[in-house]
């Protein structure tokens, strides 16, 4: 995948797959320290001590349209190609987290992309999931959250074409803030 | 972030207006395929083409949802448009152009791209 923005779309469906209801994304990135770190939570079915093992071989999937599933392997190959790791934790019927690890001046590492798009993406659904993004670069800090905005929406559900344009530009101008101006 | 939020509060408005005025009125209604192969093949592009048009025509009507894998691998990204009491209309390989395209076309002027059309649900 060509950002980590795609990458985070792929663990999002599957937390929504699982039937997650909360989502918690986290990017965190230690200039000090050289490190950046990924994380998904959801509160989806999980996987038990028997699947979890599995769940990183692409030749493993419980979807039922193809044989491959690639959304983690794709991701782990990455992180473990910028000298980081993805892991797995998971517990069935409370929810499962994934972090991935990666250094932060590695060549190969792939942009940001477009969080914006990625978070709209994930909201545009019938069923309601609360998303929360929180993004933070050494001291400072950008985030969002979709409880937030239905709150301030009342009725009007978040899947309607003007909202979620709206959250795209308000994530990608808030992140373009967090980098100084310089978006992305 | 302060015009963000009035932007937001505008937007509000113009919902609750156009709930008010179609309160009856089915939504029209847009699918956008959403499994590792099609975000791989664009279709998150495909989506924040969509929203963006939605956006900028102020088409509050319109409900966006992604689904997961359909397993049509070969025609993705796939974009399904719903228009109330219309049989649905899949189409395939679709782009950040054609998907613009499309919102003008089918969604406002209810005028089908058949060269584009994959699939067609029961009338
Ligand atoms: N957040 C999650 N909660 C529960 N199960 C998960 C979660 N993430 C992954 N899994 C399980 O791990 C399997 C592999 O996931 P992966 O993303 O690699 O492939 P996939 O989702 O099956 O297919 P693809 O990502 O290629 O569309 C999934 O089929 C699912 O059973
Ligand atoms: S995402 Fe392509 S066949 Fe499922
Ligand atoms: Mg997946």
């Amino acid at each position: 995948m060509e950002e980590l923005a795609l990458h985070l779309l792929d663990l999002l469906e599957n937390a929504l797959a699982a039937g997650a209801r909360h989502i918690l994304i986290t990017i965190e990135e230690d200039a000090e320290r050289d490190r950046l770190t990924v994380t998904v939570q959801d509160d989806g079915r999980g996987m038990g001590a028997e699947a979890l093992p599995k769940a990183l071989d692409p030749f493993y999937t419980t979807r039922t349209t193809r044989k491959v599933g690639l959304g983690l392997s794709l991701f782990q190959a990455t992180a473990v190609q910028c000298g980081g790791t993805l892991s797995l934790e998971s517990c069935p019927g409370q929810g499962t987290r994934v972090v991935a690890t990666m250094k932060l001046s590695h060549p190969d590492l792939p942009p940001l992309g477009d969080m914006g798009a990625t978070i709209a993406t994930a909201l545009s659904r019938e069923e309601p999931v609360e998303i929360v993004y929180r993004h933070r670069r050494g001291m400072r800090e950008f985030q969002f959250s979709s409880a937030w905005l239905q709150l301030h929406l009342g009725e009007i559900p978040l899947n309607c074409g003007p909202v979620l344009d709206w959250v795209q530009r308000y994530i990608n101008k808030g992140l373009a803030e967090l980098y100084g101006g310089d978006a992305k | 972030m302060i015009k963000s939020l009035e932007e937001l509060q505008k937007l509000k408005e113009e919902q609750l207006e156009a709930i008010r005025l179609r309160e009856a009125e089915q939504k029209v209604r847009i699918v956008v395929g959403m499994g590792t192969c099609g975000i791989a093949a664009g279709a998150r592009e495909v989506m924040a083409a969509i929203l963006d048009e939605l956006g900028k025509r102020h088409l509050t009507s319109v409900a966006v949802t992604q689904t997961g894998c359909v397993g049509l691998c070969a025609q993705e990204p796939l974009v399904d448009v719903i228009l109330p009491g219309k049989p649905r209309v899949t189409y395939g390989k679709v782009d950040a152009n054609k998907a613009r395209q499309i919102v003008a076309q089918h969604v406002v002027n209810g005028i089908v791209i058949s060269e584009w059309v994959v699939n067609r649900g029961e009338a």
